[in-house]
């Protein structure tokens, strides 16, 4: 039997959840996120790790509410439109591995691909060299990819594997309700909270996660994704993602703009450095990290919300990656990169042409 | 003459890359591709388009999908 059409994964429906992700972006920050951080998945994966106390880095601590939204809007659609599928068992470590430096990556760019438009989106120019390096490391993923590098096939397997992702979110919104933010103090029960900086920046909770809800469900049947998106146009010179994440960034300009968030410049940018050749170079591991495991931050949780485990195994990894970065002084902050944030991007690169050229098979 | 390409349990763009390499190398006839996903169907059915191919049939196997693609 033939499915309905699917609308939203059709050339306009992408394009109109590219645009949506942008306005919802630019409007979360108007009600709290922090400045051209509407939605960063990396970062608020790095908030999580924090209000876990995975890390004690005290400014960037909150479980965001957003990313639940995306893996449980994600799971409801898939669902609802019958594309639960619980798989796992593909390179499941080299996964975690190519998670927690793509993770180590993007913070010493500081953001994610969504980010890395948003910021774009807000005036801030240090993001082109975030974005070119991002289309460098995807670039050299599709040179492996050229040369057959995969990851092997994933099996089907138990529900309970597909549901893993969608639980521990529940059990994130648990934590929420169990331990609610009490102004001025540090700690509530299990949770830590930032009292300042990025972290303390939030628009309110119901907003956040019904915002993340409507993404997570629009994202899983667009198939969204930013790192796809330039990976397709490299290798086969297709446009379908690509449109999603032009409109990603033209709307959220406009929205930006309309809502007086729009300041041009290299200089001052919220959340950001402009140390040009580690935006870069971090970006370039981040975009090779994620062109290898298939999918930017934001589709991964996406799949691992519609069963799939290879892709929840990598945002472990981002997670813990994040943990690592904040701890070992990896990851940048507005005064400039860590102290090992520089060995840390050479260590992933290399970690990644390692992956790259030792997982082909040709028979493909 | 009719091929099979097997993208079962092969995440993107695999099942695209697979099919576009036995497209070009056949030139025209009749493609079979197993997947296991709907965006692997999806992107299946979108590269058959884009390159001329026309989506003959979908069959919705339980577990996946089976398309035929035709030139």
């Amino acid at each position: 039997m033939m499915k309905l059409k699917n609308v939203f994964a059709s050339r306009w429906g992408i394009i109109a959840v590219g645009a949506l992700i942008g306005v919802l972006a630019t409007l979360l920050q108007k009600f709290g996120n922090p400045p051209n951080m509407g939605i960063c998945v990396a970062c608020f994966e790095r908030d999580i790790a924090g209000a876990l106390g995975l890390h004690r880095a005290e400014v960037v601590q909150y479980l965001r509410p957003e990313i639940i939204g995306f893996v449980l809007g994600s799971f409801l659609s898939a669902l609802l439109f019958r594309e639960f599928r619980p798989r796992a068992g593909s390179a499941p470590i080299a996964r975690f591995v190519l998670g927690v430096f793509a993770m180590i990556g993007a913070l010493v760019f500081l953001g994610c691909p969504w980010r890395a438009v948003l910021r774009l989106a807000g005036g801030d120019w240090n993001a082109i060299l975030g974005l070119a390096g991002l289309a460098a490391g995807i670039w050299i993923g599709t040179l492996f990819l050229k040369g057959g590098y995969n990851l092997g096939r994933s099996q089907s397997t138990y529900p309970s594997v597909g549901l893993m992702m969608p639980i521990i979110m529940l059990g994130f919104l648990a934590f929420i309700f169990l331990n609610p933010h009490i102004p001025g103090e540090p700690k509530s029960g299990i949770l830590f909270y930032s009292l300042k900086g990025p972290g303390s920046m939030s628009a309110p909770l119901w907003i956040s996660l019904a915002a993340g809800l409507v993404i997570g469900i629009l994202a899983q049947q667009s198939r969204f994704c930013t790192m796809g998106a330039i990976r397709d146009l490299i290798l086969f010179r297709q446009t379908h993602l690509f449109g999603g994440f032009a409109a990603l960034l033209v709307f959220a300009f406009l929205s930006n703009f309309f809502l007086g968030q729009f300041h041009p410049g290299f200089q001052n940018q919220p959340i950001a450095h402009n140390l040009h050749v580690w935006n870069f170079a971090g970006m370039t591991l981040a975009g090779l990290a994620f062109a290898l495991a298939g999918g930017c931050p934001g589709r991964q949780l996406f799949l691992s919300g519609e069963g799939d485990g290879d892709a929840a195994v990598f945002v472990v990894g981002m997670i813990v990656g994040a943990a690592i970065s904040h701890n070992f002084g990896l990851a940048s902050s507005p005064a400039g990169i860590g102290p090992h944030g520089a060995a840390a991007v050479i260590v992933g690169l290399i970690v990644c042409l390692f992956i790259g050229f030792t997982m082909r098979h040709k028979s493909a | 003459m009719s091929a099979v390409v097997d993208a079962r349990g092969l995440s993107c763009p695999q099942p695209v890359m697979m099919t576009l390499n036995r497209i070009e190398a056949l030139g025209k006839g009749v493609i079979e591709v197993l997947v296991d996903t709907d965006t692997s169907m999806e992107n299946v059915a979108r590269l058959a388009k884009n390159k001329g191919w026309s989506v003959k049939e979908i069959q919705d196997e339980g577990t996946g999908y089976k398309l035929v693609l035709e030139k």
